[in-house]
């Protein structure tokens, strides 16, 4: 039993032709809210979906709370308590927000997701207002919001976010890191992927640089912040 | 040729467009998950209208109550050809699916020939005295085909917004990566499909014998106007399916003022091509 709440070990696969991920390793303590950089193409989104079964593991292994989930279908992993919010396409556009809710809870069985939702609409207000409105109608800002309530849904132990602040404004970027800390205070672990790497790292409390499918560096997030030649390379100088 | 004619042929159209539309909700929700245009799916209508006829003609029990049935059968045999053929091969190339779905149209329809045989059979004897409305006419078989078309797709939308299982098939439509990472059973969801479209199929069969005849290719013969109206109404979106599905039948027996009938399902065509000129991705389908 390791004490990290996921642990990626070595992994090695990628989509059948080539393996995109070449012994990349990572591991999210409880609690924790964990970064990853780096170059476009280095495979991160890969290392994220190879949590949910999504990419073929070859070698390596991931374990989710000490069980062996490599390679395992992306319901069964889901029902054990990590949820995944991908880069894009992430909300089901022709269903009402509260329907993506509910298809959240799906797995959901104890009946919990009316009160579940309530404590969604309490981090997201404006999901509560436009409960009826159909996913796939709102701005980039407000899908953010829908697939992240989604996401929330089964009450997680961890969750992934795949550049969850892509194509936002400044304003909306502000609020959607303070969102992310609001939901990691509720207990809940984060593992995200981060373009703007200076503002996630501010808020990580340890960070990884990942390059071609390999680890290149990883440090606390401000270990990370104050690494000259981190910030020379991915953080814009 | 005047306004009752027409009146009168608009009816006959809203009948047609009930069978296909039945025929196109199946159609449409199946390509919407799987991405597979179902080519059996005419013939699944056969069969369903001959197991619904096997229950009349033995049980001599009442069309309504052989309709269920029916849509049984064609739910249970939908279901059974997906899980002994296209589950085995929905990883490989589109085309051998479209491919092995016309082998699967052809053992249908020779199953049916074979239990049934190729002569044409009725599920009323005589003749059904039609109603009167003023000048029009509607016979009591055209008045349940309609009735039970507007339950059938009452129920079909109370199921796809009001159930769990519903939802999920809207939600694997959209999007089936998210709808998986979301923790939603993408096979026994895809299971739950067939047997829906199966089912919608088998009463659309029922409703076409009731209106016409039995006969091993009438379900064949009613797959290109279904396409047609499923394409119409957004390809993957069941709600177009209705709507296209009755521009289609109207528009079928509207033609009959001017052309004669053998045109009818060019008409269909001609009707489907136009629009799509117009409206590329279907009345109600995505800006893409
Ligand atoms: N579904 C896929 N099938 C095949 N190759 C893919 C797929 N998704 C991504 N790739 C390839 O994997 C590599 C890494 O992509 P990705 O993990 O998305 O990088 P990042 O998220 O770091 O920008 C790229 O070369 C990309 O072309
Ligand atoms: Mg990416």
């Amino acid at each position: 039993m390791s004490e990290h709440l996921l642990d990626m070990q070595s992994l090695i696969g990628g989509y059948g032709g080539n393996d995109i991920l070449k012994g990349a390793s990572l591991t999210v303590a409880q609690n924790e809210i964990v970064v990853i950089v780096g170059p476009n193409g280095a495979g991160k989104s890969t290392l994220m979906k190879s949590a949910f079964g999504l990419v073929k593991i070859r070698q390596g292994a991931v374990i989710f709370q000490g069980e062996d989930i490599t390679n395992m279908r992306p319901d069964l992993v889901v029902r054990r308590g990590m949820s995944f919010v991908p880069q894009e396409k992430n909300v089901f556009p022709s269903m009402t927000v509260q329907e993506n809710l509910e298809m959240g809870a799906y797995l959901r069985k104890d009946g919990g997701a009316a009160q579940q939702m309530e404590r969604i609409f309490e981090i997201f207000p404006r999901l509560k207002e436009r409960r009826k409105q159909a996913a796939g109608s709102m701005s980039g800002g407000e899908r953010q919001m829908v697939a992240m309530g989604r996401a929330l849904m089964l009450d997680p132990k961890l969750i992934l976010l795949d550049e969850p602040t892509a194509g936002l404004s400044p304003l909306f970027i502000e609020q959607t890191f303070e969102r992310i800390v609001e939901i990691n205070k509720l207990g809940i672990g984060v593992l995200m992927v981060e373009q703007n790497a200076k503002q996630a790292l501010e808020i990580a409390h340890r960070g990884y640089v990942l390059a071609m499918g390999r680890n290149r560096f990883e440090d606390t997030g401000a270990g990370l912040l104050a690494n000259r030649e981190i910030a020379e390379m991915f953080l814009g100088g | 040729m005047d306004v009752t004619d027409l009146l009168q042929l608009a009816i006959y159209g809203v009948v047609l467009g009930s069978i296909l539309t039945l025929g196109a909700i199946g159609v449409s929700l199946l390509f919407g998950i799987l991405r597979f245009s179902n080519f059996a799916h005419g013939d699944i209508m056969t069969l369903g209208a001959y197991a619904a006829f096997a229950v009349v003609s033995t049980l001599h029990a009442p069309v309504w109550l052989a309709l269920p049935v029916g849509m049984i059968a064609g739910a249970l045999v939908s279901v059974a050809a997906d899980q002994l053929v296209y589950r085995r091969l929905r990883r490989t190339q589109p085309v051998i699916l479209l491919i092995s779905s016309f082998g699967m149209a052809l053992i249908i329809r020779s199953l049916v020939q074979l239990v049934w045989g190729p002569q044409d059979r009725s599920f009323v004897k005589g003749i059904d005295m039609p109603m009167h409305f003023g000048d029009l006419m509607v016979s009591p078989q055209q008045l349940w085909i309609l009735g039970g078309t507007i339950v059938i797709v009452i129920a079909v939308h109370l199921f796809l917004t009001r159930t769990r299982m519903g939802k999920a098939m809207r939600a694997m439509s959209d999007n089936m990566d998210l709808a998986r990472v979301t923790g939603i059973d993408a096979e026994k969801v895809i299971v739950w499909t067939w047997a829906l479209g199966g089912a919608l199929a088998a009463a659309a069969g029922v409703f076409l014998a009731l209106d016409t005849r039995l006969t091993p290719m009438m379900g064949w013969s009613a797959l290109l106007p279904i396409f047609a109206a499923a394409i119409l109404g957004g390809f993957g979106k069941p709600y177009g399916a209705i709507v296209g599905g009755m521009i289609i039948g109207v528009a079928s027996e509207m033609s009959t003022a001017v052309l004669p009938p053998a045109y009818k399902p060019a008409t269909a065509f001609a009707v489907m091509v136009i629009m799509l000129v117009v409206k590329p991705n279907g009345l109600l389908g995505a800006r893409r």
